[in-house]
């Protein structure tokens, strides 16, 4: 059992609890002892909670028992990214300035993933406050792709991605700004949701960038990432960014197929700088809808080429007062100074890694007197014309198609000393967060070369996750699967 | 576009980031190059567009909640975790001198 039960899908799991054919107590103890043999290679997790997913996995076998399953997730071994505020369980986002914080509270999809009775296996590796594309700004240390140890999982999301892909887990919860559920998801070879703007409370979630941070599932199929949506999304009083919009059934219209969508394929992800064995694997998929019965529509994005400049104005400053908070005060880090606000300096000098560091200087330029109207304002009106090009081109299509990244995972250490080329590999997930659209990877394949997972990007209409399942999953049945990693047993 | 060493003092002063000689180097010239980078936007004629200054259409944005007293966390839990406390107190250095 042991082995095998970690190979198979959420959704399966959940099969497998609701007929007593395994318990959550059993997959749980196999889930941590896979992490305890495969982590000191990967570093997914920054920290595991056996006791506490123990007790979560026997009052699942409980309700199980009374036959009271709450459903999907009843019983199944998660884990959450490092962001996501977990009451009594510490919480750093990455960064030493938060080291030793236990928070004495949780955030809103920690709750109600629990309160669906996910078991949570721990807190998973990130880009230090979820700045990066690599997981290589984590201050605890890299975490590494589960298939070629010496390569990126990608970032901010890495861990989440790697401990997906290395069976650690069932799925994860990860956080989306420009591309950090997407990136990851693609290199890893999983499957990956950024919902729309305002889809899932941010409540709880240590804030980058408040007008482009979203919450999102990665699993290993298509309905393993609805089913946790599922649990996740909706209204919740205590973020006003939430929506009240009602949340679809997303399982509801998952095997409908592609037949009839139009699928636009935007000119712009495919001049230049896209690495030909990736594009190869992209067009495959392509044609895969086309003998499906979708039609390809080409369409522009004209401002695409500006998203990442847009973008690196925006996050940063956002990023600068978001973090204003790290001040040695009232938790994390402090670093006794001469008065206040040496206090404030010493302590932010030694608690933030280079990129918070660099990220924050950025935004406090944009930001400061006789800068705003060339950067922020500039930036803000740059952010109206992304949005519109999407807009336009949904006139004619019903979801986007194209690459996630210009290339596959890359090796560690590559691009650390160049943040520039490191801010690059976003440069087709970047827009869909300025345009607050929701934006899935998909795997389609490995590439022809390097023999590492391709992502497949499906960008929808604001609130449409359910189209993108529907895409998604009629893509995932006609593709053959990948192989589990190869850098592990 | 070139930033000067005073001028990453001077935003480190506004950051409250206390920078070594070697980063106040560093990131002069890595936050040169992003700026020059970003400088692109320039070239887009922006007159008359409007700034996106929500990411939430207003449809879609929640009403304001009445403005009524709640339960918040008991004040114990909340300064379990500051660096410095006296009594219900976060503790700071001194401001006034």
């Amino acid at each position: 059992m042991s082995r095998s039960i970690l190979h198979v899908s959420l959704t399966e799991l959940a099969a497998q609890l609701a007929a007593k054919q395994v318990t959550s107590r059993e997959v749980t103890l196999a889930a941590l002892a896979r992490i305890e043999a495969t982590d000191g290679a990967i570093g997914a997790f920054l920290r595991v909670t056996p006791e506490r997913a123990l007790a979560q996995a026997d009052a699942a076998d409980a309700r199980a028992a009374r036959g009271e399953r709450k459903g999907p997730l009843d019983g199944v071994p998660v884990g959450l990214k490092d962001i996501f505020v977990t009451k009594g369980v510490e919480t750093t986002a990455g960064s030493r300035i938060l080291e030793g914080f236990v928070p004495p509270y949780s955030g809103t999809a920690v709750e109600r993933i629990e309160g669906a009775g996910a078991v949570v296996l721990g807190k998973l590796n990130m880009d230090e406050f979820a700045m990066g594309s690599s997981n290589e700004n984590s201050a605890y240390g890299p975490c590494r792709n589960p298939w070629d140890l010496a390569r990126t999982p990608g970032g901010s999301s890495g861990g989440s991605a790697a401990a997906v892909a290395a069976r650690q887990c069932f799925g994860a919860l990860g956080t989306d700004t420009g591309g950090s559920i997407r990136e990851p998801a693609a290199f890893c070879g999983i499957v990956g949701l950024k919902p729309t703007y305002g889809r899932v409370s941010r409540y709880g979630v240590i804030a980058f960038a408040s007008s482009l941070d979203q919450v999102g599932p990665m699993g290993r199929s298509v309905a393993d990432c609805a089913a946790m949506l599922q649990v996740i999304a909706g209204h919740d009083p205590r973020d006003m960014t939430s929506s009240t919009r009602p949340v679809d059934d997303y399982s509801a219209r998952l095997e409908e197929g592609a037949a009839g969508l139009r699928i636009g394929v935007p000119r712009e992800w495919f001049q230049g700088g896209l690495d030909a064995g990736t594009e190869a694997r992209v067009r495959e998929a392509l044609a895969a809808y086309e003998r499906m019965g979708a039609k390809l529509v080409e369409i522009s994005l004209p401002h695409q080429k500006y998203g990442v400049a847009a973008y690196y104005i925006i996050a940063p400053a956002e990023a600068s007062s978001n973090l204003a908070r790290y001040d040695g005060v009232r938790y994390g880090l402090r670093v006794k100074g001469s008065g206040l606000k040496d206090t404030y300096a010493k302590t932010r000098a030694r608690g933030f890694g280079a990129e918070p560091k660099r990220r924050i200087m950025l935004g406090t330029y944009a930001l400061s007197s006789g800068y705003y109207d060339a950067y922020y304002l500039r930036a803000q009106k740059v952010r109206t014309l992304v949005r519109r090009d999407f807009d336009e081109a949904f006139a004619s299509c019903d979801v986007i198609a194209g690459p996630v990244t210009p290339d596959v995972a890359f090796p560690l250490g590559e691009r650390v000393d160049d943040p520039l080329r490191m801010y690059l590999a976003d440069v087709f997930t970047i827009t869909c967060n300025l345009a607050a659209l929701p934006g899935l990877s998909i795997p389609c394949g490995l590439h022809p070369q390097k023999g590492l997972p391709v992502g497949l990007q499906l960008i929808g209409r604001p609130f449409d996750e359910a189209t993108l399942f529907r895409a998604a999953r009629a893509f995932e049945r006609e593709a053959a699967p990948l192989p589990p990693p190869a850098g592990l047993s | 576009m070139s930033l000067s060493l005073d001028e990453v003092r001077r935003i480190a002063v506004l950051a409250r980031l206390e920078l070594s000689p070697e980063e106040e180097q560093l990131f002069a010239g890595q936050l040169s190059a992003i700026l020059d980078y970003v400088e692109q936007l320039e070239a887009l004629d922006v007159s008359g567009v409007e700034p996106m200054t929500h990411a939430l259409a207003a449809g879609d944005a929640a009403p304001l909640r009445d403005d009524e007293v709640r339960p918040s966390l008991p004040i114990g839990e909340v300064l379990a975790n500051a660096p410095e406390r006296e009594e219900t107190y976060f503790k700071v250095p001194r401001i006034i001198e």
